[in-house]
């Protein structure tokens, strides 16, 4: 069972802010469909690999060539905050 | 259909033909259309009208999913979060589009990142079906075949994660196909799952998808699982017709929660294909009823790492003042994304977490082998596999948007098809009172060219997809 202090620390991993109301209405949802994905459960397993990927390409490499790419202007133009030629963060530490 | 058009725009005008179509969407009550390219495509027209150029798609509108990234035309998926990003460059398919001489109209609708199966999710509110008005078009490419089946665009392009496009080409009584993975780059599609997801053409007849997808498909380098093989025409052949091809028809795809008229719509059109000269034979694939908990497991876990790129940081919604990082973030991402985004990317998010990544996704990724062997097993006996895209006719907006498994439920035969990575095509095959029905017709991998003959030898011999809603 999913409880309200579940869908807090799910909304921190998520860097999601969930208020209060969001919160009863997610308790719901995840229960009902955490319960349906658990139908799984009865799926034998043993010895099955997984798929990551369905076709068969694994190290797909290019040469380490050096090739046109878009202007630091171009970069920038969809950021809402920049500096002196750089994306602008909000404080990390 | 659209090379008739193509004729005729080089006999008459495609700006007068362009600006008609404006006009309609001007009118037009569907909310099928976001961004309008109107400028430079009437620019595009008008190049054309003097130089009409050798190009396979040469002066042909189609119209976008919002998804698609567009150089100079905003690709905002739907979301609030992305409302105002303009690409600085193209995506792959729409290279190959512009240098074939295809004019892009603009953007549509389509549920938030390409999650529904309604287009209801969208931040721009939901696309409304043109065989009636108070109905969903399906979805998440909802937008794209909603503008096609209602005359405002000669064809257009979706996505397809679970069913994005074949859903809404049912729907809305159009032809609609999710190619096999790797077919298409994905280079400049907005990524949602991307170890299911495929760009597919909509469009009125089986060889206009054809022909778009001789155009779109092909190895790109900039996407690591495009398939490294040589480009293809898929119109060569088309018509050859389906005497002594063998169709499956998988026996968990009927039968309990299809609505009858579906049901018996699609057993005429198997029919239709026998007396065409193909046979049928029942087989199984006996994890379907698993796919669908496997693929909302493994699409939700690929969304959460996917959509964390939206932070406010390189393109995006970001407003207030900058707090610590984390509270910045999440304070921009409760805000820019709706209700099913925040689902899904906390459901992936939970089944990715320690404790649970082997209960959950690693779980789901062993029974997706399953559902693959299924259909390579199917597939050693028959040639393709018959059955309804969607269990039901398309729905009542605002019926199931509150109850997210309610909704999910209506894509069972859609995502064990994005899992397999198999090739599937929907065409309208009938009606349910007065709504398309559509039928599935699905392949082996890079089985492209057996799905499209089949489906142009049933459109040959009936005339479901002549039927026009009668829309404003």
């Amino acid at each position: 069972m999913i409880t309200r202090e579940d869908v807090e620390h799910i909304g921190w991993l998520a860097s999601i802010e969930i208020d209060d109301r969001e919160k009863d209405e997610l308790v719901e949802h995840f229960n009902s469909i955490l319960d349906y994905f658990h139908q799984l459960d009865e799926v034998d397993t043993e010895g099955v690999e997984p798929t990551y990927r369905v076709v068969d390409l694994a190290n797909v490499f290019r040469d380490d060539a050096a090739s046109p790419s878009l202007s630091i202007e171009q970069a920038l133009k969809n950021a809402p905050r920049r500096e002196n030629g750089y994306f602008k963060s909000p404080r990390i530490v | 259909m659209l090379r008739n058009l193509m004729e005729q725009l080089r006999d008459g005008s495609a700006e007068e033909y362009l600006s008609r179509l404006y006009e309609r969407i001007e009118k037009s009550r569907l909310n099928g259309f976001t961004t309008l390219a109107e400028e430079s495509a009437l620019e595009e027209a008008r190049r054309f009208d003097k130089s009409p150029g050798q190009g396979l798609l040469s002066g042909l509108p189609i119209a976008i999913k919002e998804c698609i990234s567009t150089k100079g035309v905003e690709t905002n998926c739907s979301s609030n979060i992305l409302r105002g990003y303009i690409p600085p460059y193209d995506a792959h398919v729409i290279e190959r589009l512009k240098a074939e001489g295809a004019i892009i109209m603009g953007k549509t609708n389509m549920d938030e990142f390409a999650m529904g199966t309604s287009t209801e999710t969208s931040c721009f509110g939901p696309t409304r079906n043109p065989w009636d008005l108070d109905t969903v078009p399906g979805g998440s490419s909802g937008g794209s075949a909603a503008v096609v089946a209602g005359g405002e665009a000669p064809c257009s392009l979706g996505s397809d994660t679970g069913g994005s496009v074949r859903c809404p080409a049912s729907f809305c009584g159009i032809v609609g196909l999710k190619p096999t993975y790797g077919l298409i780059s994905r280079y400049g599609l907005v990524a949602y799952a991307n170890s299911l997801e495929q760009i597919g053409p909509l469009t009125h007849t089986v060889e206009d998808t054809a022909l778009l997808l001789e155009v779109i498909s092909g190895h790109d380098k900039r996407d690591s699982t495009s398939a490294p093989r040589p480009a293809q025409s898929y119109l060569v052949g088309l018509d050859d017709g389906v005497v002594g091809m063998r169709i499956g028809i998988p026996r968990e795809y009927f039968g309990e929660g299809v609505a009858p008229a579906v049901e018996k719509a699609v057993w005429e059109g198997i029919h239709t294909l026998e007396a065409l000269g193909a046979s049928w034979q029942e087989v199984s694939l006996p994890h379907t009823r698993y796919a669908l908990a496997a693929y909302y497991v493994v699409a939700m876990s690929e969304a959460s790492s996917n959509l964390a790129r939206f932070d406010g940081l390189r393109y995006g919604l970001r407003e207030g003042e900058d707090k610590d990082w984390h509270t910045t973030f999440s304070a921009i991402r409760a805000k820019g994304f709706g209700p099913e985004v925040k689902r899904r990317v906390m459901l992936g998010t939970y089944a990715l977490s320690a404790g649970y990544y082997g209960r959950y996704y690693l779980k789901a990724l062993k029974v997706r082998t399953l559902i693959k062997e299924d259909f390579l097993r199917a597939f050693k006996e028959v040639d393709i596999l018959a059955s309804p895209t969607m269990p039901i006719p398309a729905f009542k907006i605002g019926e199931r948007i509150n109850d997210p498994l309610s909704l999910y439920m209506a894509d069972v035969f859609t995502v064990p098809i994005n899992l397999a990575g198999v090739p599937a095509i929907s065409l309208p095959c009938g009606f349910d009172r007065h709504l398309p029905v559509g039928l599935q017709i699905i392949g082996p991998h890079f089985g492209e060219e057996a799905v499209l003959k089949a489906a142009q030898a049933f459109e040959s011999a009936t005339p479901f997809h002549e039927a026009k809603p009668e829309v404003v």
